[in-house]
């Protein structure tokens, strides 16, 4: 979602705002931390919750390196109770709006250690592998840490060194190099453990959502419980800003210096947090997490595993829902592309009721599309995969993790007898809008799939398509790029390996090398008069 | 892996704090989110946020500023422009070239013509936006080979010659030519610039910085505000990174903090958000290159005549010692006998380009790497081979170009060992017949070594103060001129002070960097710290323990040199004293129980008109062997394995020392394959956020990533034996670079590559074709 970054660009700074906005009464903030109820009241529906946290709270543990959410300074703990669990989820508090966490529990990195300084192993780990120098991106982290330490170590599921990677690819450090960090996301779980009491966290938090159940959902941060009351809301506050996530919008606050009156956010609403599974399709609600809506889609089609995990990092994809990146799309947003060579539809309703359509004929231009003013983005139906089908997403880009494409290219081809049944290729970064890639489809159809077909459809995406050149790439990679990709999926048809360095494996055929010993020995003269 | 103790155990009992890997004296608070950044302070009273007006033109006349619709909006309390200066307009740089704020002309999109005041920060940040610049756009110079066309220089070009490189080059058996593009850098500190100005009574300042040099905020605000340096106090605890980021370009900052404080006579704060960061404060060079070089069949450079323009942005900064440094490591570890190295210091309309980490090192011997690496591909050689020929060597071949003769060269042995260590040859092997049954994707590998000068180049920076106090129950503190950015320093003089006093490390306390502790400290840079602040803090807290001695021996009858101060214990021949005990009557025996210490590099010389003498101490040394695959559809690459071997001398902090060269490594490797700074034909600097500038993530990092620390004491008489570590590894990440050009020789049978730095999927894509 927030894979369209609302750059400040120059001609952004001399926006002019004209208006002073109108400000609603918001109702008090109710969050649970260090279990004890918090509550902070007249906080503009806009204020972040970072602004919260170090400007009203005083808690200034938890850092500001980006305000766009790319660095992870910021990262703090989000508890919520579903269906009488506790979900954690890590998340960059800088481009999360404060409202966005009222009856939620929440950690910072000020909450972990015990009342007599006890560190958390997420800290105490972090200690003793030397994992933090100049300690700006150390809050950050450790809060990564401790999402882990809830979602995996307590579960008894070991952290990986590429787990590690995979849960840590949001936060940036620019001293250490990594490795301590990487070594104490597996050590932690070698201390003696500590635990949530969790049994009395939820019934806090289920006593806070009856509280809040009995409100109704007005006021300058409307965060609607149920479908209708959405419907209803966004019929009556067409002017509202939607918010479905916050992490593309997030950045208009930030960076573009927006002001909202009134937001409208989606989470909430308990409907469109769902995820169903139908025999030949899922239906993602648009309020599901995009972490929650790849991992629905991995477990359909496998291969998608290393795509999801290069999609932005883990705390945007725990706050961004696929619903706000299918409704912002950005020309170079990721999950387009994927849905839209699976062939998925897009289902908008309204207190008029509901239209659906192919995902690809929902955008109109760049960052424009067929939402009416008081409309919904409320499902997003992604077909189930079928036998015979050939799945490919690749995505280019300068970082292979929490970066945007250059290029985005995802092929779904049905291949049978040799001949090409159905082609359905999305393609993103090579246009105003994520398009399909018709040119590239036509030539294949009914096809026999071969080497020479899959230059022909190379050859097609280069004339559908004129990218332009940017800071990511120039025009003439991306178009080179595009039919190389293609070169790809056939070499990866033939069931070619080690031919793609997203999931490359060190060849074994050296020798194991010498076991080293870092460190030396003790320096005896050191402090001795020189 | 790299984990210089076994993960959880206890430290055993020792008899020193240096040579162990005690934890940074503030992990503890970093971790639990309870160390201090100047943002967190908590703010008193009245306190007003600042954000700055930026140019939004590459080059123009500024005509007029029309702040009206600023001042009109909600919280803001001024708006302040150049008239506003009540001392000299100009900062009080080296060179004097560089306006507070934009004057009558602007020179970079970023360049701050104002800052306006206001009740927050985000009030502060919209109302700069509605500056209104008037501004007549004059035709811009964006590249530096355009400004070596048209002589627009921001200091005078310098050209370094030994014998006759015409003569070398015309007599060789081989001859290449060549030219190179290499990009530079962002800094990236977490913790972006941050400065706090409190006006206090009689005219007095106290300004919290993070910065590398306290001294130079001090000066540089004392100087803009028409103020002796003596009203002016600078205090940092510690940086969310340096890097070099903050040597000048912090300056900056707390100038105009300050300039809004004497304005509005409020406290005020200035945050630089994170995309004004970019666009304000300036970056490592970038740098371009033309060689001709002349060789025999076994890869001799007998010849060599180079060119480098750096690209110094629009003003001088420290741009004169950048190039220098350039020239002077443009050799790194081979003897270059006939050569002339032409330097430009080329005037851009992009950010003034300062100090990094490597300071210029980096740009000077990534160079005579591509051409190293270029011979041996011409000749079908080895390139390991092909460096260790032109080695420096010990009894000759051992001055350098610059007239300095190279005493402590270990490259030799040191390449040896990590060749059998890294089964470099093998693996050569493995490659190069694993990359002919590999359709797609080509691997390579490339061992490069690392020879970088430790000392300032400009010889009166290499002196330092420190402070170490022995209070009444025991407990130490320890002031010094330098600054913690996360590398260590206060750590490392922690455990120098206990070890001279004989206490445990917990004993000794170090407190923020103070202009009115030590005054006139040199920047924290040049990989000095340690050298320098340590020895002083050493050399202070020996004049404690020898009063100390003294009032002991004369009590107990003995020498004072047959004193020992260890482990918390006093002993002489006849007694033992717990160290609490002798504070507590050497106190009342009124013996002054803290001292002051200083420290001036021996040794060094320097003439900066003929670049020639000894502007370093010593050499550290280095080497790294990398293997990397690249994707010659995509022109993507991995790293997949490293291994280095470093020479700290004898370190004083293991951990410490190993988390400088892993984190040095992966930053040179950020330099040199995914930070790509992107300007636009404007000007417009496109890459300014964590969203298109791509500094390495957790991902980038191999598995295979080992750091072995060469044996050895610095061979030089300096602090506990040790050498300085921050730039040097950052140089050992060449080998990535020479590793991707490898492989892409692969891709090519072989061929010469030409590939510009840094090396993204285009880059590379773009060296297969070439």
């Amino acid at each position: 979602m927030r894979e369209a970054r609302a750059s400040p660009n120059l001609a952004a700074i001399f926006v002019r705002e004209s208006t002073i906005l109108n400000r609603m009464e918001a109702k008090t903030i109710r969050f649970i931390r260090r279990g004890e109820l918090v509550s902070v009241a007249n906080v503009p529906p806009d204020r972040t919750l970072l602004e919260v946290l170090r400007e009203d709270l005083g808690s200034c543990g938890t850092k500001e390196g980006c305000g766009e959410g790319d660095c992870g300074a910021c990262t703090v703990v989000l508890g919520e109770a579903r269906e009488g669990k506790l979900d954690y989820k890590a998340i960059n508090s800088c481009i999360r709006l404060a409202h966005s966490i009222d009856g939620m529990a929440l950690w910072t990195v000020e909450d972990l250690a015990a009342e007599d300084g006890t560190l958390h192993p997420a800290q105490e780990a972090m200690v003793q592998c030397h994992g933090s120098q100049c300690g700006f991106c150390t809050p950050g982290f450790v809060m990564s840490l401790f999402g882990m330490y809830q979602n995996h170590v307590c579960k008894n599921e070991p952290v990986t060194r590429e787990l590690a990677q995979e849960e840590l690819s949001g936060n940036l450090c620019r001293c250490t190099g990594y490795r301590p960090i990487l070594d104490a996301a597996q050590q932690m779980a070698q201390l003696p453990p500590v635990r949530v009491d969790e049994a009395s966290l939820v019934s806090q938090l289920e006593e806070l959502a009856h509280k809040r159940d009995a409100m109704p959902a007005t006021g300058a941060y409307l965060a609607p419980r149920t479908l209708p009351q959405l419907l209803a809301a966004r019929a009556e506050h067409p002017g509202a800003q939607i918010v479905a996530g916050c992490t593309d919008v997030g950045l208009w606050v930030t960076k573009m210096h927006k002001q909202y009156g009134q937001v409208l956010d989606v989470t909430q609403v308990n409907e469109l947090r769902r995820i169903e599974h139908y025999d030949n399709h899922l239906a993602i609600g648009a309020a599901a997490t995009l972490t929650e809506a790849f991992e629905a889609l991995v477990a359909d089609r496998p291969q998608l595993k290393t795509f999801a995990n290069r999609f932005a990092g883990l705390p945007v994809r725990n706050s961004g829902t696929l619903g706000g990146n299918v409704a912002n799309g950005s020309p170079i947003g990721d999950s387009m592309p994927l849905l839209i060579a699976l062939g998925a539809h897009i289902v908008l309703m309204s207190v008029r009721g509901h239209r659906e359509m192919p995902l690809e004929a929902f955008y109109t231009g760049y960052r424009q599309n067929l939402l009416a003013p008081d409309e919904v983005v409320a499902w997003i139906k992604v077909p189930r995969s079928t036998p015979g089908e050939l799945l490919r997403a690749y995505k280019i880009s300068k970082r292979y993790d929490d970066d945007i494409s250059a290029v985005c290219l995802a092929i779904n081809l049905t291949v049978k007898d040799g001949v090409v049944q159905r082609a359905s290729i999305g393609a993103g970064g090579v246009a105003a809008t994520p398009v399909r890639a018709t040119q590239a489809e036509a030539a294949l159809a009914g096809q026999p799939w071969t080497e020479q077909a899959a230059r022909q459809a190379g050859t097609a995406l280069r004339a559908q398509f004129k990218p332009i050149s940017d800071m990511r790439a120039s025009a003439a990679y991306r178009a080179e790029v595009l039919g190389n990709l293609m070169q790809r999926f056939w070499l990866e048809s033939q069931g070619l390996e080690q031919i793609n360095l997203e999931r490359f494996v060190m060849p074994a055929s050296e020798p194991a090398s010498t076991p080293w010993i870092a460190g030396q020995a003790r320096n005896d003269n050191a402090g001795a008069p020189a | 892996m790299n984990a210089p103790e076994k993960f959880l155990a206890k430290p055993a009992a020792v008899k020193t704090a240096t040579g162990h890997s005690h934890f940074h004296e503030s992990a503890r608070a970093q971790v639990a989110g309870a160390a201090t950044y100047i943002d967190d302070i908590p703010e008193v009273k009245g306190t007003l946020h600042a954000a700055p007006i930026l140019s939004t033109v590459a080059h123009g006349k500024l005509r007029g500023v029309d702040t009206s619709q600023a001042e009109a909006m909600p919280g803001v309390r001024a708006v302040l422009l150049a008239r506003d200066i009540p001392g000299d307009p100009i900062l009080a740089t080296f060179v004097h070239d560089e306006p507070i704020f934009a004057i009558d002309k602007v020179e970079f999109i970023g360049q701050v013509v104002g800052v306006v005041v206001a009740d927050t920060v985000m009030q502060a940040r919209r109302a700069a936006r509605q500056v209104q610049l008037d501004i007549e756009p004059l035709p811009a110079i964006l590249d530096p080979r355009e400004a070596v066309k048209q002589k627009n220089f921001v200091l005078p070009p310098v050209t370094v010659r030994r014998g006759e490189p015409e003569h070398g080059i015309a007599k060789a058996p081989h001859r290449l030519t060549g030219s190179l593009e290499v990009g530079g850098q962002e800094h990236f500190y977490l913790e972006g610039q941050v400065g706090y100005a409190l006006p206090l009574e009689q005219n007095n300042w106290w300004i919290y910085s993070s910065t590398q040099h306290p001294g130079e905020i001090q000066h540089w605000v004392a100087h803009a505000l028409g103020l002796p340096n003596s009203a002016v106090k600078v205090e940092c605890r510690r940086m969310g990174g340096g890097f070099g980021g903050k040597e000048t370009q912090s300056g900056h900052i707390a100038v105009w903090a300050a300039l809004a404080a004497h304005k509005t006579k409020r406290p005020v704060k200035l945050r630089l958000d994170r995309d004004d960061d970019f666009m304000v404060t300036g970056k490592r060079h970038p740098f371009a290159y033309d060689w001709e070089v002349g060789f025999d069949s076994t890869g001799l450079i007998t010849g060599l005549k180079l060119m480098l323009a750096a690209n110094c942005g629009f003003s001088a900064d420290l741009s004169g010692p950048v190039a220098d440094r350039a020239v002077f490591h443009a050799d790194n570890a081979y003897f270059l006998g006939d050569v002339e190295i032409v330097s430009y210091r080329c005037k851009t309309n992009t950010q003034s380009h300062t100090a990094f980490r490597g300071f210029g090192g980096p740009q000077g011997m990534i160079v005579i790497e591509a051409i190293l690496g270029d011979i041996a591909r011409a000749l079908g050689l080895d390139p390991l081979d092909v460096r260790r020929r032109n080695l420096y060597g010990i009894e000759d071949r051992n001055v350098t170009h610059y007239q300095m003769q190279v005493e402590d060269n270990i490259l030799a042995p040191l390449l040896a060992k990590l060749e059998q260590t890294s089964t470099y040859r093998q693996r050569r092997a493995d490659i190069g017949m694993w990359n002919a049954k590999s359709p797609v994707i080509k691997r390579g590998i490339a061992i490069t070594p690392v020879k970088f000068g430790i000392s300032f180049t400009a010889t009166f920076f290499n002196q330092a103060g420190a402070l170490v106090h022995v209070y009444t129950d025991g407990s130490v503190q320890v002031n010094h001129g330098g600054t913690e950015m996360g590398q260590g320093l206060n750590t490392k003089v922690a455990q120098i002070v206990a070890d001279e006093l004989g206490v445990p490390f917990d004993t000794v306390r170090v407190t923020a960097a103070d202009t009115s502790k030590v005054p006139n400290a040199s920047a924290t840079a040049a990989s000095s710290g340690t050298d320098l602040n340590g020895r002083a803090a050493q050399f202070a807290a020996r004049q404690v323990r020898e009063r100390l001695a003294q009032y002991v021996a004369e009590k107990q009858n003995c020498d004072p040199k047959q004193v020992i101060f260890a482990q918390g214990q006093v002993s002489t021949p006849t007694a033992v004293i717990d160290w609490e005990q002798l504070v507590d009557d050497a106190y009342h025996a009124r013996v002054q129980l803290w001292s002051d210490g200083f420290y001036k590099t021996p040794k060094i010389h320097y003439d900066k008109h003929t670049l020639t003498g000894r502007p370093f101490y010593y050499f550290a040394y280095g080497a790294a062997c990398t293997e990397v695959a690249i994707d010659t559809l995509t022109g993507e690459s991995r790293v997949l394995k490293v291994d280095i071997l470093h020479d700290v001398g004898h370190s004083i902090n293991p951990a410490i020392d190993i988390g400088q060269i892993e984190g040095g490594f992966i930053q040179g490797m950020g330099w040199l394959t995914t930070e790509q700074l992107v300007w636009n034909d404007k000007g417009y600097l496109a890459t300014h956020a964590p969203s298109t500038y791509k500094i390495p993530a957790t991902g980038d990092v191999p598995e295979h990533f080992k750091v072995e620390l060469w044996p050895e004491a610095n061979r030089e008489d300096n602090v506990g034996g040790s050498k300085a570590v921050g730039e040097p590894p950052f140089m050992l990440a060449i080998s990535v670079w020479e590793a991707l050009r490898d492989a892409a020789s692969a891709a090519r049978g072989g061929q010469a590559v030409r590939m510009d730095a840094p090396a993204t999927a285009e880059n590379v894509l773009k060296a297969l074709k070439l």
